[in-house]
């Protein structure tokens, strides 16, 4: 199959993974859900860590290395605040 | 030599298993975050497939050096994390919209790299690399300095209102038409950087063009949407390397945004598609005035210490909270409200409108921050079963979700919008400052009905007030 066209077809079949798990997400929780998804596009990091430690040029590889500080940036700051507000989040401890 | 060749290879493959694993624990962990119980694992198990794909690159890749990329792993890691525990739970709109503005620029520099190393990964042909980095650098440009503005506008610091510039639209398509017409020279000659600068020229314009004519109203709407751009930004990273891995979660995240975006310009009655295509400004502001008319002579204000006496005599009691709960600070205070309520058995539930807050599910945040159990915050359809049934209402720092008008006024620019419906409770406390009238605009025919109550007052000193008169009844 043209490899393009492979590519398309995994875009299509996860968008639609995606729609049916996310719209069980309740609204309480949409705020954590937007941070973690925030941290997961940031997976981009993998092409920066690519782009930085293969670079051929001097210019290509400050743009890879700028890549990588802003994805870690996102990475490491979206699940760690997704996790302190999930943290938050407690049910009704009956105290007796 | 071959040997080499030969691990490169086994690497690669595995490499693709590896994203895939990703993957499949990206959408495990999502699985997970459907429920507050299993949430919190959720996203340790989210946190661990980006592990596993960060490792493999950095593992099996001909990576020449790794001075630069230890670094940027760890200056990146320190400010993250810092700020993660910085940060002020009101502030998490602004937070996200930087994000969203450093996942757009990721994005973008990605591309432009690729433009200039020119390594073509093999089975890509030529029209499909370039193709791809217009795309790229196009949406990430477009999601960073759309960011940026939502930011500015967000922190305050450009005006909240909307910018409204005379042909707008000719604008905008303008140098949409400029962005495709760049892209496409770019990809019939690679070597000409000018293409390339097009295209972030044109992009940097739009999202400005764009973001400018939002109002602050509106931006709940606006940090749903570049949620969707971040995902499609990372998609198209990985179209241009083929990337299964980037493909398949940018389309994730890219779904999400997209769930999000409908649900907020459902609860704020706006039109989805319109809102797609960038058509974000809202419609024309009422003309109706004569808030004196609807209000005049009919408006019963009191105090914390009578109302306290509607309270006593209730059994159910509904909370509604809107932003200017947090603006004031007043969580704390409402929560000890809750609490002493529920210790003469009175039923306290939160009823949470979709846009309360300045993003999807902000509320419900600021409300569990302060040890509110969140199953006591309930949803606008769960709200509207219950409201009925319950005795008092207490709005806080809400308008426009608690306007009748928008169930029957055909003229109101609020009509059709879904709101929380406490003007069928037995009766209604109102705190508010002053008459004035919410984004909308609209005046609120809820505060003249003879079930209803105001408190003019700040949140914060009213809900004190309210919580110290009922201890003292009570006593």
């Amino acid at each position: 199959m043209d490899p393009l066209m492979a590519a398309l077809i995994l875009f299509v079949l996860a968008l639609i993974i995606g729609f049916e798990v996310i719209t069980k997400v309740p609204p309480i929780l949409h705020t954590p859900l937007v941070v973690a998804s925030h941290a997961m596009a940031a997976i981009m990091v993998v092409s920066a860590i690519e782009a930085a430690g293969t670079g051929n040029t001097l210019s290509a590889r400050i743009l890879g290395f700028s890549a990588l500080l802003l994805g870690t940036v996102n990475v490491v700051g979206g699940y760690l605040i997704a996790d302190r507000m999930l943290s938050m989040f407690k049910g009704n401890k009956r105290k007796k | 030599m071959d040997i080499v060749n030969i691990i490169r290879n086994v690497a690669n493959k595995y490499q693709a298993v590896f994203y895939l694993i990703t993957v499949l624990f990206f959408i495990f962990g999502l699985r997970l975050l459907t429920s507050p119980r299993t949430a919190r694992r959720g996203n340790v198990v989210s946190a661990v497939g980006m592990l596993i794909a960060i490792t493999i690159t950095l593992m099996y890749h001909g990576i020449l050096t790794y001075k630069l990329i230890i670094i940027g792993l760890a200056i990146g890691s320190i400010i993250g994390a810092i700020s993660a525990y910085a940060l002020d739970l009101r502030a998490i709109p602004q937070y996200v919209a930087i994000l969203n503005g450093f996942g757009g620029a990721v994005s973008a520099l990605v591309g432009v790299s690729a433009f200039i190393q020119k390594e073509l990964p093999k089975n890509v042909t030529s029209l499909h690399f370039y193709s791809a980095i217009s795309v790229d650098t196009f949406i990430g440009t477009l999601t960073f300095w759309g960011s940026m503005m939502a930011f500015a506008k967000l922190q305050g610091l450009i005006t909240e209102r909307p910018v409204v510039i005379s042909g707008k639209n000719i604008i905008n398509l303008l140098l949409l038409s400029i962005s495709a017409v760049s892209g496409i020279l770019l990809v019939n000659d690679p070597y000409n950087i000018y293409y390339l600068i097009g295209i972030l020229v044109s992009a940097s314009l739009l999202a400005i063009s764009l973001t400018i004519a939002v109002g602050g109203a509106d931006m709940p709407v606006i940090i749903a949407l570049f949620i969707s751009y971040a995902g499609l930004s990372a998609s198209a990273v990985g179209f241009i390397y083929l990337t299964h891995g980037l493909i398949m979660v940018g389309s994730l995240v890219g779904a999400s945004g997209l769930i999000l975006t409908r649900i907020m310009a459902k609860a704020m009655n706006r039109d989805f598609y319109g809102i797609l295509l960038g058509n974000i400004t809202p419609p024309e502001m009422s003309k109706l005035q004569g808030g004196e008319d609807i209000y005049a002579g009919r408006i019963k204000s009191t105090t914390p210490e009578e109302a306290v006496m509607i309270l006593e005599a209730s059994k159910k009691v509904a909370i509604v909270p809107g932003y200017g709960l947090a603006v004031a600070q007043a969580q704390g205070p409402v929560r000890d409200l809750m609490a002493e309520l529920e210790k003469d058995g009175i039923e306290v539930y939160f009823a949470i409108h979709p846009v309360a807050g300045r993003m999807p599910g902000h509320m419900s945040v600021l409300l569990a921050e302060v040890d509110v159990p969140y199953d006591k915050l309930k949803t606008l359809e769960e709200s509207n079963e219950l409201l009925p049934d319950t005795d008092v209402a207490i709005v806080v720092g809400a308008n426009d979700v608690v306007n009748p008008t928008a169930r029957y006024a055909k003229d109101s620019p609020l009509y059709g919008m879904p709101i929380l419906d406490v003007d069928k409770c037995r009766s209604v406390i109102v705190i508010k400052r002053s008459l004035s009238p919410g984004f909308s605009g609209v005046p609120n025919p809820l505060f003249a009905n003879d079930n209803t109550v105001m408190i003019f007052s700040d949140a914060k000193p009213a809900l004190t007030e309210l919580v110290k008169e009922y201890r003292e009844l009570r006593r």
